[in-house]
């Protein structure tokens, strides 16, 4: 076995890098792969409460770089897939305490033992940033449909091509199709047209999303979720599968335009 | 257009005014050229341009523009009218 290293990052905070990793880290495993989610953002870990396992950390990713336990003792085996990791950030220190070589070494002690490795980015272009893109084998970069979002993953773009790391792929999150409709939010189309990347997927808005993270079980464990599905398919996309991208945007029926006619507001 | 229209044509704008504005904001990161200092690189083009011949100062227009991998700064200088020019050397 040797994994792929997938870092998810964004460049601007709160697009939903954590809940991207958590979700796609859950889909790949339910899938039968075995994964370790890696959370790189150290000082400000959330990995552990968005995947539900913030009571089982006793090791973190410094104790493992500083030598105060095994790679192994660091592990959390989540609850519900035998085959799913997650190594957690410490909560006390900061970016510095890693260096961009430590990550490389850890994630070569894990690749023969996993098919999947995913490492969750802070935000930010800093070292944290470089940290979690130093072993990276394909970077996704994780982007919500508004222009500071989408001016935040070109420079990161920029700064990924700079290293020799790319070509990264795209994920749109938080996308509204009733506002793309109506002509009030970025299509995905026009974001992939000025950023010129490859788009991995398309997550809608979901509520679920919300509250799955207040219950420590991402969206892609219920199966009525949109933005599970779309995590999902992103996940088989991942593995190679050919998935056609979940259309959003299409123009709705002719009682969806006259619904809109009579209450443009809600449209 | 009824009030009706323009509300609904408002609404259009926004997503489109969203991606103009973007790729504004992209053209000028990419080249690490701010509005600002693009008017500076303006003036001193002017300035060393005006010591060989003599220009229309005013209409002098210095853009950023970019496809997929090419940026490119364009300059239009028009030179001052002819005849401006001929009293000028008279004098």
């Amino acid at each position: 076995m040797t994994a792929k290293v997938v870092t998810i990052t964004s460049g601007k905070g709160g697009v939903g890098k954590t809940t991207a990793v958590a979700n796609i880290g859950v889909a790949l495993a339910s899938q039968g792969s075995k994964v370790v989610c890696i959370d790189g953002d150290i000082g400000l870990r959330n990995l552990d409460v968005i995947m539900g396992l913030e009571n089982r950390i006793v090791y973190d990713l410094v104790d493992v770089v500083e030598g105060r336990c095994r790679l192994r003792q660091a592990m959390i085996k989540d609850k519900r897939h035998n085959e799913l990791y997650l190594i957690p950030a410490a909560q006390t220190r900061d970016k510095s305490a890693v260096s961009p070589q430590d990550m490389i070494r850890l994630a070569d002690e894990l690749r023969p033992e996993f098919d999947w490795i995913l490492i969750d980015s802070p935000a930010g272009i800093e070292r944290g940033f470089r940290n979690a893109v130093a072993p990276a084998d394909l970077i996704l970069i994780v982007t919500n449909p508004e222009v500071s979002a989408v001016r935040d993953a070109d420079r990161i773009i920029g700064l990924i091509e700079a290293e020799e790391k790319g070509p990264a792929k795209l994920l749109v999150n938080r996308f509204k199709p009733e506002m793309v409709r109506r002509g009030d939010m970025l299509a995905t189309a026009d974001i992939l047209d000025v950023l010129a990347i490859e788009l991995i997927g398309v997550v809608p808005e979901d509520e679920i999303v919300l509250v799955a993270s207040n219950r420590g079980s991402p969206a892609v464990l219920e199966e009525r979720s949109k933005a599970g599905k779309a995590f999902r398919n992103i996940a088989r996309r991942l593995a190679g599968e050919q998935v056609p991208f979940e259309v959003y945007e299409a123009r709705d029926g002719f009682f969806g335009r006259l619904s809109r006619l009579v209450r443009p507001g809600e449209g | 257009m009824s009030f009706f229209g323009n509300w609904m044509g408002g609404q259009r704008r926004s997503a489109r005014a969203a991606k103009e504005r973007l790729q504004l904001v992209l053209i000028h990161d990419r080249a690490d050229l701010s509005p600002g200092k693009l008017e500076a690189l303006k003036d001193d083009l002017i300035a060393v341009l005006s010591r060989h011949v003599e220009i229309d100062r005013r209409s002098v227009q210095v853009t950023l523009t970019s496809d997929r991998d090419q940026q490119r700064l364009v300059a239009d200088i028009p030179l001052a009218p002819a005849r401006v020019r001929r009293r000028e050397s008279l004098t």
